[in-house]
């Protein structure tokens, strides 16, 4: 393991969760005035933090509340002090952002080093990077890790199979790092191409995240690449990826001496014990720029407290089992609803009524939005119809980072169809492992 | 005179889906409308049917119940001989004129006449009447599709 601390006993590991913990309450409480006012509220005081326990009595926060602080309103630091930022697309328009300051970015190089350590990364490796480098915090967090463990990292991005594929196979990748969705798609791209996945690569691990997969998943990719499966979980308003990686055995360990982890009821906000399902929450307790007071995740889980057969005491979390709101995760890309209907909103002459369709195309995402054509909004020609779709694709590329094929539909045939609260119809089952 | 020369027609969407264009010939028949003069355009998705029937208000009426999106246009219509050189003729005068052409379709009416159907921009469509009739070109009466 990378750090000791991920093998410390529990009270060593707990008082310095405790530590730190008090450290940044009265930091949130002094310099945020949203913290403030919502400490006030709930009669809890920067000092009243004694033991781990009373976590329980912060207030929590959600993702509704960086967006009303767009962009910069939960920072603690000025700006001069941020090395980065990065954000993600917001629900209504507006991103969510999140800032580092240098010693953040050593927080986040430090669980990205200790991720990657999982299989033992290191200088003899070639790691291959296939998540997208830019505003997403998935390319930058896997390099930076994969860096700092000296191995020689390749900043492929997103897209272009062959290209990579190619730069795979001539350079030795012997670490992947990509969605599951997408290893498997290069899997079957070089299968076509007349490769052997295990004669002509290297490949011997990848770290797989960003997006939920079946077990069934993860055995395809075993099968095809010949590779060890390692679970990367994170989300940027944590940090990024980081926040917890999948050990050999399987379990995915969360780093709690920066983000402390809780679950919650959903509806009630009562946090539950260990083994029970409910809302991931968490608490960061070592960053500076933005450090968040019991975030809620919206991914829903079971956390287990028990040490693990690698060595590990650090608390476990079972891979996500789903979402306690509507978000659809695309290819990687996190997508609300809201956010495809503010993009129809805002084009003049849609009406708002529309159905979301995510599909498979291969082993890819493929999203399509259904809107109705009405009265109001037909232009009789066919010239004029398709630079309106052309518009809407342009727009929602904008606005939510992804590509997303515009139907047009007869009105009344959504409500037809599906009925007309059904806005979401998700067709991507078993994650296409149709053999 | 464009009130004279107006012609009502409707401009249907439709998917392109099995038994979309079956729907709509079928109402339109269980309402006893008669087609006069039809066309469609389409796209690899979609298509508009665009119709001049004899009872365009019962038509709309009939479709819009049924759930199609549609939209009533004004077009107007010539009648021509029907041989070489007839819808050049049509179509120099309001090229002459510079009046874009949305699009057109054509009937043949009997043994020996043609009938053009044109839309233009509706800010156009009074210069097009006006410079057809001045070159003589035989505007076509609503009366000739309408019961």
């Amino acid at each position: 393991m990378w750090n000791q601390i991920e093998g410390a006993p529990r009270e060593e590991l707990e008082r310095l969760q405790l530590t730190r913990l008090q450290d940044t309450v009265r930091r949130v409480y002094h310099l945020v005035p949203f913290y403030k006012n919502k400490f006030d509220e709930m009669g809890v005081g920067p000092d009243d933090v004694r033991s781990l326990d009373d976590l329980k009595r912060l207030p929590l926060t959600t993702k509704q509340d960086l967006r009303d602080h767009y962009p910069f309103g939960l920072f603690t630091v000025p700006l001069d002090q941020i090395v980065r930022i990065h954000s993600s697309s917001g629900t209504t328009g507006k991103p969510t952002v999140v800032g580092y300051t240098r010693h953040d970015m050593d927080v986040w190089i430090e669980v990205m080093a200790r991720t990657m350590s999982m299989v033992g990364t290191g200088p003899k490796d070639v790691v291959h990077n296939a998540y997208g480098y830019g505003l997403f915090t998935g390319g930058l967090g896997f390099h930076y890790g994969a860096e700092h463990v000296g191995a020689a990292v390749v900043p492929s991005s997103g897209g272009f199979t062959k290209r990579q594929l190619l730069l795979m196979k001539d350079f030795g990748a012997t670490i992947l790092c990509s969605t599951p969705s997408f290893a498997l798609h290069m899997a079957e791209v070089a299968k076509e191409d007349g490769y052997d996945l295990r004669e002509d690569f290297r490949v011997r691990a990848g770290f797989f995240g960003a997006e939920p997969a079946s077990e069934g998943l993860r055995q395809a990719l075993r099968d095809a690449w010949g590779l060890t499966y390692i679970e990367a979980y994170g989300l940027s308003e944590i940090i990024g990826p980081g926040v917890a990686a999948g050990c050999p055995y399987g379990h995915l360990h969360v780093f709690e001496d920066h983000f402390i982890p809780e679950i919650i009821d959903s509806a009630t906000g009562q946090v539950l014990p260990d083994g029970a399902e409910g809302e991931l929450v968490f608490t960061t307790v070592t960053k500076q720029a933005l450090p968040i007071i019991r975030y809620r995740t919206k991914d829903i889980t079971v956390l287990h407290r028990e040490p693990c057969k690698c060595g590990r005491t650090l608390t476990i979390m079972e891979s996500v089992k789903g979402r306690a709101d509507d978000m659809l995760i695309v290819n990687g890309v996190n997508v609300f609803p809201s956010q495809v209907e503010h993009v129809l909103t805002k084009i003049e002459g849609v009406t708002p009524n529309y159905v979301i369709v995510l599909d498979k195309k291969g082993v890819l995402d493929k999203l399509e939005v259904w809107v109705e054509v009405d009265d109001r909004t037909f232009a009789d020609g066919i010239g004029a119809l398709e630079q309106l779709k052309e518009r809407l694709q342009q727009e929602m590329l904008n606005d939510l980072y992804i590509n997303v094929r515009i139907k047009l539909v007869e009105p009344k045939t959504l409500e037809r169809s599906m009925g007309k609260a059904r806005r979401i119809i998700d067709k991507r089952e078993a994650e296409g492992l149709q053999k | 005179m464009k009130k004279k020369y107006g012609i009502k027609q409707l401009s249907i969407f439709l998917e392109n889906r099995k038994g979309r264009l079956l729907e709509v010939t079928k109402a339109l028949t269980d309402a006893a409308i008669n087609i006069r003069a039809l066309a469609l355009a389409e796209s690899a998705e979609f298509g508009i049917l665009r119709l001049v029937v004899n009872n365009p208000e019962k038509a709309k009426s009939v479709l819009s119940s049924a759930g199609f999106t549609l939209r009533e246009q004004e077009v107007f219509a010539v009648d021509v001989p029907d041989e070489p050189g007839s819808f050049y003729r049509v179509v120099r005068v309001l090229s002459d004129e510079d009046i874009n052409i949305d699009y057109t379709y054509a009937f043949v009416g009997g043994s020996s006449k043609a009938v053009l159907i044109f839309k233009v921009p509706s800010e156009m469509l009074q210069a097009a009447l006006t410079a057809l009739e001045k070159a003589g070109i035989k505007l076509v009466e609503p009366m000739f599709f309408y019961d």
